[in-house]
């Protein structure tokens, strides 16, 4: 199986996809399944996931294996769930009233969901950046990256500066706020803010980054940018991002999981693979209609 | 034709009408500030604000002891009512969506409308009537359950009003709610629970029903919490009904003073909520 297949349909729409990767997807796919499975790195089994508000079924029935050190791309239509099914991943779904899971989802092998585990402490490890940018306005550039980690303790954080510095290059902000470390974060521009909130989430030190719709309030000089960076980030953190933009998904995961709404409106998985091999050679029809652009 | 001209009168008069009734509102304002002020300004020296009352005939002396205790009173209230309001107002926004929130917004809405000598006749009966003695702290008591729903309400709303993006940003670093609460939501709402609280302690300044029978009056000087005090509006009470032209004028002195309080305060509020909002 090669990476890259030209002509088939969707290709023809989408132009360029994917990008050219040296392991064929399955075989890495396979031995990371294992690896998620006998619990030793940062990845996710999603097991049978359902979740929704009240009587509402917002997402219904889905499993499937985020690997780790990938970047994984949830795409479908408006409504079919993809938002709720990232918040189910660091337990930030149930924050809202009347909120509800079931199903589980393996942590390195441990159900985050599991009685008696702490969301806190979920969160820690599975941090999230959000679609519009929400530094705290009442903190600096600094604070607002210390800020994890200091209000999570009492006393002095050691080291505090170094990894407010190491989660600012990180987050490729260092050059752009290192004079400017003690002004206010709602001062700096779109694309700055996404990168700080994203140095935000870094300096916890998380093992899994939950990205919804991170570049969509963005220009596209930014999104690019962001698009550049979860790349770079890619190689130490395991990436969910959800995206409303296909082009997005095809450049920058490795894997995409399409979701859609179904005739009772919850959202189930319709077809989960490698990048490009959703993208060129979808199995499911739904999927090709969707990525051609018949509809959604 | 008629009609047109008909229904253009009727348009003219009624936002004459509209425009003096305006100004008859302003007017009275007016009056009342303008009258207290000349009535008022003729007390004022400065013995009036350092010395004490003098026996009835002796002239001079002032009403020191009144402005000092009218300050324990609302620090006492204020104390009282803003721990209480500000957890109260901190539950119902972030916990209250449920029977019991609205319970309590319910109860503090009554509360805010139940009459003031009501208010200290409970302050009597609560604390007043068991120790056996009018006290500073029966006076602030009662003008903290006052000043409770104001501040209740107004925390709530001011914390309501930040957005839920930023506890989610907060809650996702992996920080408990109380965490979320006190480091991002309420520094986020600090100056509107300020003015909140700032209004309801001028608001309370005021009040002198609910002071009649617990903080008392005291002609002496006193800054002891547990023996009656002098405040400001229980002065003006006495003196304006004494049959005394000196302590009529004092009365009047007293007024002022109050008056200038309370309208000072308001301005200052809003001139800081309004440089807050400018930034």
């Amino acid at each position: 199986m090669t990476t890259r297949t030209a002509n088939t349909p969707a290709t023809q729409v989408l132009g360029k996809v994917g990008r050219a990767r040296e392991a064929t997807a399955p075989d890495h796919a396979l031995r990371c399944s294992a690896e998620v499975a006998a619990g030793t790195s940062g990845g996710l089994a999603v097991n049978d996931l359902g979740a929704g508000f009240g009587s509402f079924l917002a997402v219904d029935a889905i499993s499937l294996q985020i690997l780790p050190n990938k970047i994984t791309a949830i795409i479908g239509p408006s409504g079919s769930g993809k938002s709720t099914f990232l918040r189910c991943l660091n337990r930030m779904h149930e924050e809202v009233r009347g909120a509800w899971a079931r199903g589980s989802v393996l942590l390195d092998g441990k159900d985050i969901y599991a009685a008696g585990t702490d969301p806190v402490q979920v969160r820690r490890r599975v941090g999230m950046v959000f679609q519009k940018p929400n530094p705290f306005p009442t903190m600096s550039v600094y604070e607002n990256v210390a800020a994890g980690l200091r209000l999570n303790r009492f006393g002095r954080v050691p080291g505090l500066d170094e990894i407010v510095e190491r989660a600012l290059v990180r987050a490729a902000l260092w050059d752009e706020v290192k004079d400017k470390l003690h002004q206010s974060g709602a001062a700096l521009s779109g694309g700055q803010q996404q990168r700080l909130c994203i140095a935000r989430a870094l300096a916890v030190q998380p093992e899994v980054l939950l990205m919804d719709e991170p570049a969509s309030a963005l220009d596209p000089v930014a999104t690019l940018k962001i698009e550049e960076l979860m790349r770079e980030l890619a190689r130490d953190y395991t990436i969910v991002i959800v995206t409303h933009n296909m082009q997005q998904a095809a450049r920058v995961s490795d894997y995409t999981a399409f979701l859609m709404m179904d005739e009772d409106r919850a959202g189930r998985l319709v077809e989960f693979g490698p990048t490009d091999q959703l993208f060129t050679k979808p199995k499911d029809r739904r999927t090709e209609d969707y990525i051609t652009g018949r509809f959604g | 034709m008629i009609m047109l001209l008909w229904r253009k009168s009727v348009n003219r008069l009624m936002g004459v009408m509209t425009a003096l009734s305006a100004l008859l509102a302003a007017a009275a304002l007016l009056a009342v500030l303008g009258y207290v002020a000349l009535n008022g300004w003729r007390a004022l020296n400065v013995d009036f604000f350092l010395r004490l009352p003098t026996p009835v005939g002796i002239p001079g002396g002032g009403v020191s002891n009144a402005i000092v205790g009218s300050l324990i009173v609302i620090g006492l209230a204020t104390l009282f009512a803003v721990p209480i309001g500000l957890g109260a107002g901190i539950y119902l926004s972030e916990f209250g969506d449920n029977r019991f929130g609205d319970l309590v917004r319910y109860l503090a809405d009554v509360l805010s409308g139940v009459p003031s000598i009501v208010v200290g006749i409970f302050a009597y009966a609560l604390i007043v009537a068991r120790r056996g003695q009018f006290s500073a702290l029966s006076g602030g008591f009662a003008l903290g359950v006052m000043m409770l729903p104001a501040i209740t309400r107004t925390t709530e709303e001011m914390l309501r009003m930040v957005p839920n993006s930023l506890r989610e940003g907060s809650l996702a670093l992996g920080l408990p709610r109380w965490r979320t609460m006190f480091s991002v939501v309420l520094p986020m709402a600090r100056s509107g629970v300020t003015t909140g609280i700032v209004l309801a302690i001028a608001r309370v300044a005021g009040e002198t029903a609910p002071l009649l029978f617990t903080a008392f009056g005291n002609p002496f000087w006193s800054v002891d919490v547990q023996q009656p005090i002098a405040t400001l509006p229980h002065t003006v009470f006495t003196y304006a009904i004494s049959p005394y032209a000196d302590w009529q004028s004092k009365a009047w002195g007293t007024a002022l003073l109050l008056t200038g309080f309370v309208c000072l305060t308001s301005l200052l509020v809003r001139r800081f909520s309004r440089q807050r909002q400018g930034a």
